[in-house]
């Protein structure tokens, strides 16, 4: 019993491990993109549609990243090229992804694929308490090792050392002769390939079906994680299962009759997301941990 | 690849042209999805734009519908021209119908005229106050408002949740998370026309939603205080050497852009709906943004962004019924035309060039 709610938390958490690590990335090369929601929606429509059409899950699970990475390039050519208000364009984002994914997907509401299959054999996932960790599908894994990857680069690369000077100061990027463009181009793309992954996980492995709007705010809740976990890929991992316990309890508490308002549980995310915004902007720290050029446009002039 | 170089004037031709532009390229680009994906594109354009123009009537309904969205809209303007971005109206419009509706459930046998004007005011405070608290946090700590009310919607929409399945609910709603229905001079009436009668759902709360739209016009274009507004956004460094207290103009723009989205909320339960129910707005709040850029910022142009969004949702609505297009082609249509809007924003501000020799140097 117990060790059904944990693999329900863990699985809960990586498509959040997943989204908000691609943001982190965007975000700290100074871009904020909100349309992450819209981002994850296309990967999940077409991760199923592909699945469902040739019945191979590795096709769907690349249809996912792909188209994930294409509604980003939308992205990125308007605040890159056009440096248009990054604001108003995730958003614009996020509603068009949400529209066209439930174009996409209203021939394929009620049909069933088979999702992922687990990684370990039974007599692993069987074992009594630290069973479970065995019992996860193979995407699962790759978040944590993702995350991990990520930290390497950001924090371990000389890449990474640009990538973060272009969030935190682009022009000094610039004038150092770094391009600061290119940077955040591919920074985007990462971000849209990692929703298009964390949208795909949806309908592949959490509910083997597509229906309308299925992320049902998760994009929204891996932007706050990423805030949560002030631009730290591990901390997104800790942030995530959390976050995942938190939905998971409101369900079970549900069931089990809990006196405490499932809506009480269900804003805690949001709550704890703006009591971590505030801590970290009362310490004065704030300007060190979150890039202080996130949502300027970057114009270099002829 | 291309570059861009500042202008140094902003013409008219480009404020008029780039709605109109943007407004025909995603109704090209709509023509080409319906073709895509099987749909007679003439037939689907026909019942998305002109058919919700066809009758009196029809044309009554994109006013109801455009009712929230303008009074959104205009309190987003003074938000974005001082590049503050307040993007949490979803939020606040649900919190000005939660103060107006505990002010209607509490006094539910009064037969007082003032108890509308009085969830007016109601309503405008609990927007307000809901914007407060991102507008101090930015203020005082320099918290970035954009996160803080973005949270603050879901909060507020799962509070109004709570409220309706829980303490608010009517013990006579069998079980629906529904509260009482307003007593009769807590509802917004409909607009009699003498020898006509009601034409459709048409109401009082258009024609507030059109007088704030004039209102917030003349306050932005022809008081000190609009032209303070327009500095911040334009040359802020201008008005601090000036000695010009932005704290106070950041919290006025937060209660005046979250009063108006609360009491957008409560014009929409009381001439709607009636009662509260756990879904009140259907994105209202989201769409003003688009509504907002639409209208290029200026409060009286919001009048007619606001019908034209209202003829895309309507329109929406009217190719679903006629041709079983899945509504959610709105979002789509929406998302295109907010892009097209941004980009024109650009081509405004900026010249841009192409260079295709050294392209790489420039770019970056």
């Amino acid at each position: 019993m117990i060790d059904a709610l944990v693999l329900t938390i863990l699985m809960t958490s990586v498509p959040l491990i997943l989204a908000a690590t691609g943001e982190l990335v965007v975000e700290r090369s100074g871009v904020l993109n909100l349309g992450l929601e819209g981002m994850m929606l296309m990967g999940a429509v077409s991760a199923f549609a592909l699945t469902y059409v040739s019945g191979s899950l590795l096709v769907g699970l690349l249809a996912g990243i792909m188209s994930g990475c294409l509604t980003a390039a939308i992205f990125g050519f308007f605040v890159l090229g056009l440096a248009t208000n990054q604001v108003a364009t995730g958003l614009a984002l996020t509603i068009f992804g949400t529209g066209l994914s439930g174009l996409i997907g209203s021939d394929f509401v009620g049909k069933a694929i088979e999702g992922l299959p687990t990684v370990f054999p039974e007599t692993l996932s069987n074992m009594p308490f630290i069973g479970v960790f065995f019992a996860l599908d193979a995407i699962a894994y790759l978040s944590i090792f993702i995350s991990f990857l990520v930290w390497i680069f950001l924090f371990k690369s000389k890449y990474g050392l640009i990538l973060r000077a272009c969030g935190i100061s682009h022009n000094s990027a610039h004038s150092l002769g770094y391009k600061v463009l290119t940077v955040r181009w591919c920074s985007i793309l990462f971000g849209g390939m990692m929703a298009g992954l964390a949208g795909a996980y949806l309908p592949l492995m959490l509910t083997p079906h597509w229906s309308e709007g299925m992320t049902s705010g998760r994009g929204w809740i891996a932007l706050a994680l990423v805030v949560f976990a002030s631009w730290m890929p591990s901390r997104i991992v800790y942030g995530a299962i959390l976050f995942g316990a938190i939905t998971i309890m409101q369900l079970a508490g549900q069931a089990r009759g809990w006196t405490i308002p499932p809506q009480f549980l269900s804003s805690l995310p949001y709550i704890a997301t703006i009591f971590v915004l505030v801590l970290i902007s009362s310490k004065g720290t704030a300007k060190y941990l979150a890039p202080s050029d996130l949502t300027r446009p970057f114009i270099s002039s002829k | 690849m291309f570059y861009l170089t500042p202008r140094k004037e902003i013409s008219l031709f480009f404020t008029i042209s780039i709605p109109v532009i943007s407004i025909l390229l995603t109704i090209i680009f709509g023509f080409f999805i319906f073709s895509v994906l099987g749909f007679e594109p003439g037939k689907a354009l026909y019942h998305f734009f002109i058919s919700p123009l066809s009758r009196l009537d029809k044309i009554a309904d994109l006013f109801v519908k455009a009712c929230p969205l303008m009074i959104i809209g205009t309190g987003l303007v003074f938000c974005f021209r001082a590049n503050i971005w307040n993007i949490g109206a979803e939020g606040q419009l649900i919190m000005g119908a939660v103060f107006a509706g505990g002010l209607a459930l509490s006094f539910s046998e009064t037969q007082s005229v003032w108890l509308l004007p009085s969830m007016a005011i109601f309503s405008f405070i609990g927007g307000a106050l809901w914007a407060l608290l991102p507008a101090l946090l930015k203020i005082k700590l320099r918290t970035n408002e954009i996160l803080v009310t973005l949270m603050l919607t879901y909060v507020a929409s799962l509070f109004l949740d709570w409220l309706v399945r829980g303490p608010w609910r009517s013990p006579t709603s069998f079980g629906f998370p529904l509260t009482q229905y307003y007593p009769d001079v807590g509802l917004i009436s409909k607009i009699y026309f003498p020898g006509i009668g009601n034409i459709s759902q048409l109401h009082w709360g258009v024609l507030i939603a059109i007088l704030i739209c004039l209102l917030c016009w003349f306050a932005m274009e022809k008081t000190v205080f609009g032209f303070k507004i327009k500095l911040i956004g334009d040359s802020p460094q201008a008005l601090r050497f000036s000695g010009f207290n932005e704290s106070k103009t950041t919290i006025t723009l937060f209660i005046i852009s979250g009063g108006l989205a609360g009491l957008a909320g409560m014009i929409e339960v009381s001439a709607n709906i009636g009662q509260l129910q756990p879904n009140i707005s259907f994105g209202y709040g989201f769409t003003a943004i688009i509504v907002a850029f639409l209208a290029r910022l200026n409060p009286a142009a919001v009048i007619i962004s606001g019908l034209l969004i209202a003829l895309i949702e309507v329109g929406g609505d009217s190719a679903q019924i006629a041709l079983a297009i899945p509504k959610v082609v709105t979002g789509v249509f929406k998302g295109i035309l907010l892009f097209f809007l941004l980009a024109g924003e650009t081509l405004t501000k900026f010249e841009i060039g192409f260079n295709y020799h050294q392209k790489s140097s420039l770019n970056d």
